[in-house]
C-alpha cells in the first residue's frame, strides 16, 4: 500500500520560482514593516531553547518518511502547544509541564491482546529501532508545522503484544494526574483524554509512537515520554503522554467526540472539503509563514492512506 | 486636573498597541504572531467597551461627575482597537481574500457576531463629535448610543463562540457585562417609580 520511494513532495507543492522570488514584493507592498516583521518572524527564532533541552537520543536513523519542506524551529514546536492537561493557552504547557515527572513511566497494554501487561517505558521502546520521521502536523485550528519526530511504528509494538482476532480498534489514554496537571482542575474535557484508531490505521507504517523531537528526548509539553503521531489526521488525534493502550472491538468514544459530536468525529482525517463549524479547513497557516497555504487531502499523505477509506463517505465519517 | 488625567488615560490606552508594536519588532509575540495580534486587539476592544459602560455607574456611585469626561475617549479606544482587530483579520489573516471573508461571515457564527458587533460601533464613532451631538439632539443621540449595549453583548457572544472548549475567559467578560447592564436595568426601574421631583438630564 505504501510506496517507500515517494519523498512526500509533489510538483504541485513547489511554488513557482518566479512567484517565490517576488514574494517579498507582495509583503513590502502590502504590509506595514512592523506587522510584516511580526508575521514573518518565527523562522528567525534561534535555537536558544535547545540549550536547556533534554538529552540527545543515540542511534536514530534517518527515514524515508521525510517531507521535503522547511522544518519549524525547535523553539516554535516547544512553545506553541495544545496540551489542555497543562492549560488551554498555547504557552501554558511549556510553563506548566516543566516539572512533570516522566520517569519512571508505565504503559498498560491490555484488552484484546495475547500479551497484556504493565510495561515499563524502557521495555516498550527498547526492542525497536528509533528513526527520524519528518511529518507535517495539521491542527484542526487551521495552523500547521513540520516536525522532525523520533519514534518507531506503532504497528511493530502491536505485533509484539499480539492483538487477538476480535480486536478492531485501539484506544489510547493520557495520564490524568491532578497533582501534576493543573489543567485537570477545570472540567473542560472529560478527563482522562482518550483517543482511538481503527486497527488498520494503527498498523499503518506512517503511524508512529514518538519519544523524541529534533533528535532529543521529547519535551514534556510535547507529550513526553511517549506520544502518538498520526500525520494524516488533525493534531488532537496524536495523543500525548500515553499511559494505556487498549485493544477493543468497539469504536472508542474519544475525548473530543464526547465534548462535541457535532464538531468532532472519530476519524478526523485532514480534509479540506469538510469544514469545521469554527474553522474553514480549506487552508492553513504554516507557523512561521505569512501567507496561508492550501490544505492537502489527508494532509498530503493521500497516496499512502487514501486506500484505508475506500468506499467510505468522508463527509459522514469526518 | 481632568485634562492632565485625560492625557494620562490617553497615553495609557495606547499601551496595548505599544506592546504589540514592540513585540512585533522584538519578535516576542510567540510562534503565531498573527494570532496573538488578533487576540490582543479583540480582547482590548472588549475591555474598552466594558470600561466605557462602567463610566456611568461609577459616576452615580461616587458622585464624581467628571468621570463622564472620559467616556467618549474610552469608547473611541474601543472603536480603535476594534478597527485594528478587523484590519488584522482582513489583512494579516485573510489577506484581503474577499470571497473567503464573505464565506466566513456567512458560515461561521462567531465571525457573523464579530462583524455585527463592529458594525454596531460604527455609528457611535461617527456621531461622537460635539457637532454631531448638537445636530442629533441629546435625546436622539442618547438613544442611538444605546447601541453600545448591543455591541458589547454581541462582542462577548463573538468571543464565546470562537473558543474551542475553555469558556472561562469569555464567561468572565459576560459576567462583568451582565453586571453593568443589570445596574442600568435597576436604575431604569427605579426611575419609573413615581419620584417626588423629576430631575431630568441624567442618562
Amino acid at each position: 500500500m505504501l510506496t517507500r520511494t515517494a519523498s512526500g513532495i509533489r510538483s504541485s507543492e513547489i511554488t513557482d520560482e518566479g512567484l517565490y522570488l517576488r514574494r517579498r514584493e507582495f509583503m513590502l507592498a502590502a504590509a506595514v514593516p512592523a506587522l510584516a516583521a511580526a508575521a514573518g518572524f518565527s523562522r528567525a527564532v534561534t535555537l536558544d531553547a535547545a540549550q536547556a533541552a533534554p538529552g540527545q537520543i543515540p542511534n536514530v536513523r534517518k527515514s524515508a518518511y521525510t517531507v521535503n519542506e522547511e522544518r519549524n524551529t525547535y523553539g516554535d514546536i516547544t512553545s506553541y502547544n495544545n496540551f489542555y492537561e497543562f492549560g488551554t493557552d498555547k504557552a501554558d504547557p511549556a510553563r506548566n509541564a516543566k516539572n512533570f515527572r516522566v520517569k519512571p513511566w508505565t504503559v498498560k497494554i491490555d484488552g484484546l491482546v495475547n500479551n497484556p501487561a504493565d510495561y515499563q517505558l524502557e521495555d516498550v521502546i527498547k526492542p525497536h529501532a528509533l528513526e527520524e520521521r519528518v511529518y507535517r502536523l495539521r491542527c484542526v485550528e487551521a495552523w500547521s508545522m513540520v516536525v522532525p519526530w523520533v519514534g518507531f511504528p506503532l504497528g511493530d509494538l502491536l505485533k509484539r503484544v499480539e492483538p487477538s482476532p476480535q480486536a478492531k480498534f485501539v484506544e489510547f489514554t493520557t495520564l490524568a494526574d491532578r497533582n501534576q496537571m493543573p489543567g485537570l482542575r477545570s472540567a473542560i474535557l472529560n478527563w482522562p483524554y482518550v483517543e482511538g484508531l481503527r486497527l488498520d490505521e494503527a498498523m499503518h507504517p506512517l503511524t508512529i509512537l514518538a519519544v523524541g523531537l529534533y533528535g532529543r528526548e521529547l519535551p514534556n509539553q510535547n507529550g513526553a515520554p511517549l506520544r502518538l503521531v498520526v500525520p494524516w489526521k488533525y493534531g488532537f488525534k496524536s495523543i500525548k503522554s500515553i499511559v494505556r493502550i487498549r485493544l477493543v472491538d468497539k469504536q472508542p468514544t474519544t475525548a473530543w467526540v464526547a465534548y462535541g459530536p457535532q464538531e468532532y468525529g472519530f476519524y478526523s482525517n485532514v480534509n479540506p472539503q469538510v469544514d469545521h463549524p469554527r474553522w474553514s479547513q480549506g487552508s492553513e497557516r504554516r507557523i512561521g509563514e505569512f501567507f496561508k497555504r492550501k490544505t492537502l487531502m489527508f494532509n498530503g499523505y493521500a497516496d499512502q492512506v487514501a486506500g484505508l477509506y475506500a468506499g467510505m463517505d468522508l463527509r459522514k465519517n469526518y | 486636573m481632568v485634562r492632565t488625567a485625560k492625557r494620562f488615560v490617553f497615553v495609557a490606552s495606547l499601551g496595548p498597541l505599544a506592546y504589540l508594536g514592540w513585540g512585533a519588532w522584538a519578535r516576542a509575540l510567540g510562534a503565531n504572531p498573527i494570532e496573538t495580534i488578533t487576540r490582543e486587539t479583540g480582547v482590548w476592544t472588549l475591555r474598552f467597551l466594558l470600561l466605557t459602560l462602567a463610566v456611568t455607574p461609577l459616576r452615580r456611585w461616587t458622585g464624581w461627575n467628571d468621570a463622564i469626561r472620559f467616556r467618549r475617549m474610552l469608547g473611541l479606544f474601543a472603536f480603535f482597537y476594534g478597527s485594528l482587530h478587523l484590519t488584522t483579520y482582513v489583512w494579516l489573516d485573510q489577506f484581503f481574500d474577499g470571497a473567503a471573508i464573505i464565506k466566513d461571515i456567512y458560515k461561521r457564527p462567531f465571525i457573523t457576531a464579530g462583524a455585527t458587533a463592529y458594525t454596531l460601533m460604527l455609528p457611535l464613532a461617527l456621531t461622537s463629535t460635539a457637532g454631531m451631538i448638537r445636530r442629533l439632539g441629546g435625546k436622539r443621540w442618547r438613544r442611538l448610543h444605546r447601541l453600545a449595549y448591543g455591541s458589547a453583548v454581541v462582542g462577548v457572544v463573538h468571543y464565546w463562540w470562537l473558543v474551542k472548549a475553555d469558556i472561562r475567559p469569555p464567561r468572565n467578560y459576560a459576567v462583568i457585562l451582565g453586571g453593568l447592564l443589570a445596574i442600568r436595568l435597576l436604575a431604569a426601574w427605579q426611575k419609573r417609580r413615581p419620584a417626588p421631583t423629576a430631575a431630568g438630564g441624567r442618562s
